[in-house]
């Protein structure tokens, strides 16, 4: 997991992220958005969830599913806050276990 | 008066005022508030969403108990974007920062995010559902109440521009005589509703909501895919004949609905259902089925878009061999192409009818094939049920699909899951191979199940829907008829139970032949088996197979035919 203070300066927060690819053939479609926004939202910490040069509220599910991310993509989880890790884990978990669809 | 045109999609005749459905605009204002106004809206949106989550909620509970389950991710759907912080963000700023109304609002972000969705392949479907909330939401600013489908006050036709499934679920059964919509089609969800209700519908008819308004007296007629607007006395006097005559059948049939499927002189016949949903068990067993000889189980991957988890096959089987309390069940592992597998996708086969479909996507594609056979032989542990393998065309295939089978039971075995070892497997006759080897095929199986659907178009090199050769379609081709008494025959020397699941079973004019050529098992739908079965009843065995011998020995499907029409008529005048 990386820790990364994306503006330096004083008071910038600090974010956690993993990358993450995604497995099962059908990518992040509406389930398994539904699914990442109902674990992101479970979190106190701020989470993303970034592709190429997009990042969205992990915890929209509208937001997750215009990544329009398809098997293979690569995606990075990122969260900032109390439990930040705990999210990023939960996140990573959900995706690499290609969401029980595999 | 008005008549259009649509597609059959539930048989029967029904006559009752429209109720129109989902009048699609709302009126929305392009007012700009007053600031101070702002706070208040902001307030009167927050609460509509939680009103519009509130009723989702309460609908999927609904479908939970009448509908197994099989609705329930798409209300999930409804309310996880309903409960969408960026949404509900974006909205809100929408009213703060233009000043503009909730209703305002929530359409321009639905709006915007439609565009999203519409561009990218695999979303497109998912519109639908942003369209859905839209409208739940509206309603609740406007202060309207959900069209109350569950109460009311007299008989009515349900006239929508489609149906979506929270209506579905909520109908007053005991009102609604009918459905008419403008989209759809045979397989879509208004059509396996009705026909679950037993009420008839005609779906895909353009534009019917632009012809009728609330109050206009409608006939729908579901067996020929007719409706009339406001019909004018002579067209209302022979509708109201042929609902007449309709009901004086049915009620008819209702009365042997317990009786046995036997013969004049006691030679008994099995008659069970082919459903899609199960939705349709109930109906199904009302009107007289012995079980259902044929689950359609693609139909878990329309609805949906993309393929069922263990827990979704799960929940609609068990919700089907609970209904069927002991009864038979034979589950068909999933018969389609690949471009069902993706959200809106299209195949990318030149030649899908002979390509990557059914047991040869299992194949590629193990994954799922596994799954849904976990799920199936779950259910079979409180289930007398049977699986049944479509597209088989060789002892290779039969052979692959028991061992997966079996490595699938020692899974379940070894973490202690619950299943009918004795679980009976089945393989479709509806290729020309599998009907050619049939008597290498039966010492694998222990059953056929005849899909003459399938077998005719292979058999006669025919594409039923291809307007230019449709006409070629004919089940009472001498090579058909001969492929079917063949085998019957095998079945009968190797002792491998024999069933027919393609709608020649259920077409009357071939019920003396069957039973003639000593098919027992005939699966048909729920509409027909009344009729089947009431034909069944009237005809004599030893006369039957004269019947057969006599029509197997036309060289003209339409002599044939004729000779069929006569064999019937002596039957149950009328019935043909």
């Amino acid at each position: 997991m990386l820790q990364t203070q994306p503006n330096v300066g004083a008071s910038t927060p600090t974010w956690l992220e993993e990358e993450v690819e995604v497995p099962n053939p059908q990518g992040i479609h509406a389930r398994p958005a539904m699914l990442i926004a109902k674990t992101a939202g479970a979190f106190k910490a701020q989470v993303a969830l970034g592709r190429n040069d997009v990042s969205v509220n992990a915890k929209s599910t509208i937001h997750v599913l215009t990544l329009v991310a398809e098997q293979g993509a690569r995606l990075v989880v990122r969260a900032c806050g109390e439990d930040a890790r705990e999210a990023v884990e939960a996140l990573v978990a959900l995706v690499r276990g290609g969401f029980d669809e595999m | 008066m008005v008549e259009k045109k649509g597609i059959a999609a539930s048989p029967g005749v029904a006559i009752a005022e429209a109720l129109v459905l989902d009048t699609r605009e709302f009126p929305i204002s392009h007012r700009k508030l007053h600031p101070s106004e702002v706070p208040a809206e902001k307030e009167r949106f927050e609460r509509s969403v939680e009103d519009a989550i509130a009723e989702v909620q309460s609908i999927q509970k609904l479908a939970a108990e009448k509908a197994g389950g099989e609705y329930l991710r798409i209300f999930d759907a409804h309310i996880s974007m309903l409960r969408d912080p960026e949404l509900r963000r974006e909205m809100l700023d929408a009213i703060e920062n233009s000043c503009c109304t909730a209703e305002f609002a929530v359409s321009s972000v639905i709006k915007k995010h439609a565009r999203v969705f519409l561009a990218a392949e695999f979303l497109k479907d998912r519109v639908r559902d942003l369209y859905d909330i839209e409208h739940a939401i509206h309603r609740h600013l406007q202060g309207l109440k959900r069209e109350d489908l569950g109460h009311l006050e007299s008989n009515v036709i349900i006239v929508a521009h489609d149906l979506t499934p929270s209506q579905t679920v909520t109908l007053d059964k005991s009102k609604v005589v009918a459905l008419a919509t403008d989209g759809g089609g045979r397989t879509s969800h208004t059509a396996i509703i009705a026909r679950a209700l037993g009420i008839p519908a005609v779906v895909g008819l353009g534009s019917l909501t632009a012809d009728v308004v609330a109050g206009d007296l409608l006939v729908v007629d579901g067996t020929a895919g007719d409706v009339v607007v406001n019909p004018d006395t002579r067209t209302l006097d022979r509708y109201h004949a042929k609902a007449r005559n309709l009901h004086e059948h049915e009620v008819r049939l209702a009365r042997i609905r317990q009786l046995p499927a036997e013969t004049a002189g006691g030679h008994r016949v099995h008659l069970y259902a082919n459903i899609e949903s199960p939705m349709e068990v109930d109906v199904a067993l009302q009107r007289g089925a012995e079980g259902v000889g044929l689950y359609r189980t693609e139909f878990l991957f329309f609805e949906k878009g993309s393929p069922p988890t263990e827990e979704e096959h799960f929940e609609a089987y068990h919700h089907v061999a609970k209904a069927l309390a002991g009864r038979p069940l034979t589950i068909r592992t999933f018969d389609m192409g690949g471009d069902k597998l993706e959200p809106g996708g299209i195949s990318t086969e030149k030649n899908p009818f002979l390509g990557c479909r059914s047991i040869r996507l299992c194949f590629q594609r193990m994954d799922l094939f596994r799954t849904q056979l976990r799920a199936i032989l779950r259910a079979s542990a409180d289930a007398k049920a049977s699986i049944l393998f479509p597209m088989i065309t060789d002892l290779r295939e039969v052979r692959l699909a028991k061992r997966v089978v079996h490595e699938t039971m020692a899974e379940l075995d070894e973490a202690g899951i619950p299943f009918d070892r004795n679980v009976q497997l089945g393989i479709m006759i509806e290729v020309p191979s599998a009907a050619l080897i049939a008597d290498l095929l039966a010492k694998e199986v222990d059953f056929f199940s005849i899909g003459t659907n399938d077998l005719v178009q292979y058999t006669l090199a025919v594409d039923r829907g291809n307007e230019c050769v449709s006409a070629l379609y004919q089940p009472a081709h001498p090579a058909i008829l001969r492929v079917v008494r063949d085998v019957i025959e095998v079945g009968r020397r190797k002792g491998t139970r024999v069933a027919m699941c393609g709608e020649m079973s259920g077409e009357l004019i071939f019920a003396v032949l069957l039973v003639g050529l000593g098919l027992t098992e005939f699966s048909v739908s729920p509409a027909v088996l009344p009729q089947v079965k009431e034909l069944i009843r009237s005809m004599d065995y030893d006369r039957a197979r004269e019947v057969a011998a006599r029509a197997l020995s036309f060289e003209d499907p339409e002599e044939t035919l004729q000779y069929l029409k006569e064999a019937t008529a002596e039957v149950v005048p009328g019935d043909a």
